[in-house]
């Protein structure tokens, strides 16, 4: 591995600063995911600068329904969190899915949101494939079985965030820092596919991070992740889905509908959000209509070869799960 | 040679300073700067829990964690576990279960067993099973394992 400089600021305008410094420096949270890219030599950084001592970060802040996390949060505090399991289980059951208490301990909310794909071509320094600007993708008529059966363009990653699917059903807002001040925005705003940029999975730029996550809820909600993985003790998802509904009178009047492990990015599944607004929970359970639509949901789907075609099946399966969990909680 | 950075921990109870390179993972500090070296690589990527050691309250593997990055840590390793000669009730189950073969799992899962039984004194076997999952054992079969931190766990309720 090559040197580097580290540096451990006590700002986020320093932090900043620092990042605009050198293009090669790389902001560093937990780190368990940036060092091992280190160590493949998949990224040189001239400098790391580090965001544990930066005032702020590791915010923990409820107001009434909403919630502030700082981007320094590690996924054990999440997991941990009493409040947070009472009312975003969906987001305590994704941090919970990842890994394990070794690296949930370290492992933070914004290094988990902005960690690299896990594409083994990507991973290997032995394949300088598109994403690492070369010109091929070596997954392409390569081995498959782990990429996206959706939204992949030229490249056909799949996002590693189990949070990112959790946050994706739960509409939280991405707070970033940067070199000119805060900027705010939807989940939905933050991730890019392939398509947009084949280099980065997100719209930060240059100098800016992460710095919290805001997430709602209302009086009566409910929500839930659940993830499949191939080897059980720990793994990325094969395929995972997340639902949040909240109620007002009876009906829905906030649906949130998203699929990991099959796409670039966290997939939302808009018409099926769309199609619940405003009908009566107990109408939904029964509704040969509704449960048409989630069988079909995934009909756009092109796996890129029959050995990823199984998440499909996969996928729609969870997505069925979670929604008669989520259903049954609120009835 | 690139510059040094003066590090300074309590490991084991004992104020340790150290220098390293930003470079360096705490598991390179402890083993090759600090000499301490039950605490085993295996992948060196976070996979297999070899390199476990405690941080704060906090079980973490060592090779994804930087040297510079411990600044001002209490770390625990394998090598603080026993009082003296007298081993640690872990590490006795672990003798008397053969829940060890080769070895160089082992600091590992007593340094992740000992935080477990810390934290919850009872555990049922499929939180044991659930809190290891971290820890790679490729000779036990992890039965063996499992066994003996239910033994420990009976006898330190019984100490
Ligand atoms: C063995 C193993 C198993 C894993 N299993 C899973 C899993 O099942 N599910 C899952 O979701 N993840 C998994 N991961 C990934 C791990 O969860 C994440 O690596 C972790 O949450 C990342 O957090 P971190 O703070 O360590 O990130 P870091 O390593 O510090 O950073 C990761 C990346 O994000 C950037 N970054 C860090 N913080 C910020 C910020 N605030 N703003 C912008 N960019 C930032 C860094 O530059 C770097 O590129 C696994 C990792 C390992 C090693
Ligand atoms: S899927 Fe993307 S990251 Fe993987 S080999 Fe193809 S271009 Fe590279
Ligand atoms: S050596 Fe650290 S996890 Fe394997
Ligand atoms: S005893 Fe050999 S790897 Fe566990």
């Amino acid at each position: 591995m090559d040197s580097f400089e580290y540096h451990r600021p006590s700002t986020q305008k320093q932090a900043s600063l620092l990042l605009t410094s050198s293009p090669r420096a790389h902001v560093v949270s937990g780190n368990t995911d940036l060092l091992g890219e280190m160590k493949q030599g998949l990224v040189h950084p001239e400098s790391l600068v580090s965001l544990a001592d930066v005032e702020g970060m590791k915010v923990f802040h409820i107001n009434g329904n909403e919630s502030k996390l700082g981007s320094m949060v590690t996924l054990s505090d999440i997991v941990d969190s009493k409040y947070l399991k009472v009312n975003f289980p969906a987001l305590v059951e994704a941090a919970a899915s990842v890994a394990t208490p070794q690296i949930r301990s370290i492992g933070t909310l914004g290094g988990n949101l902005c960690q690299r794909p896990r594409c083994w071509y990507y991973r290997s320094p032995l394949f300088d494939c598109l994403k690492k600007g070369g010109n091929k993708c070596f997954a392409v008529g390569g081995l498959d079985k782990y990429h996206s059966i959706i939204g992949g363009e030229k490249c056909w990653i799949v996002h590693p965030s189990d949070i990112a699917v959790a946050l994706t059903a739960l509409d939280a807002k991405v707070k970033i820092f940067g070199p000119s001040g805060y900027k705010n925005m939807k989940i939905d705003d933050f991730f890019v596919g392939p398509g947009i940029d084949i280099h980065n999975e997100n719209v930060l730029k240059e100098g800016e991070f992460v710095s919290s996550i805001e997430i709602s809820c209302d009086d009566k909600s409910s929500s839930t992740f659940l993830k499949f993985k191939e080897r059980q003790s720990m793994d990325f998802a094969l395929a995972s889905a997340a639902v949040s509904i909240s109620l007002a009178e009876g009906k829905i009047h906030r649906a949130g509908v998203a699929l990991g492990g099959i796409a670039p990015i966290p997939w939302r599944l808009q018409e099926i959000e769309e199609y619940m607004m405003g009908i009566p929970i107990d109408d939904l359970r029964c509704s040969d209509e509704f449960s048409a639509k989630v069988e079909s949901s995934l009909g756009d789907a092109k796996p890129m070869s029959e050995n990823n075609a199984y998440k499909i099946d996969l996928a729609i399966s969870h997505l069925k799960r979670a929604l008669d969990k989520v259903i049954q909680d609120l009835c | 040679m690139p510059a040094k950075t003066y590090v300074q921990t309590t490991i084991n109870g004992e104020h340790v300073d150290f220098l390293c390179e930003p470079r360096q993972s705490l598991l390179e500090c402890l083993r090759d700067e600090i000499g301490l070296t039950g605490t085993k690589e295996g992948c060196n990527d976070g996979n297999c829990g070899a390199c476990t050691v405690n941080i704060d309250g906090r079980i973490v593997t060592s090779c994804l964690v930087l040297g510079v990055e411990a600044e001002g840590a209490d770390i625990e390793t394998i090598e603080g576990v026993a009082d003296g000669s007298n081993l640690h009730p872990l590490q006795l189950a672990f003798l008397e279960n053969a829940a060890l073969q080769c070895g160089i799992c082992t600091p590992g899962f007593i340094i992740s067993s000992k935080a477990l039984l810390e934290q919850n004194p009872n555990p049922s076997e499929h939180e044991i099973r659930f809190w290891l999952a971290n820890n790679l054992c490729r000779c036990t079969g992890y039965d063996k394992i499992v066994r003996a931190v239910q033994d420990a766990a009976k006898r330190l309720q019984e100490a």
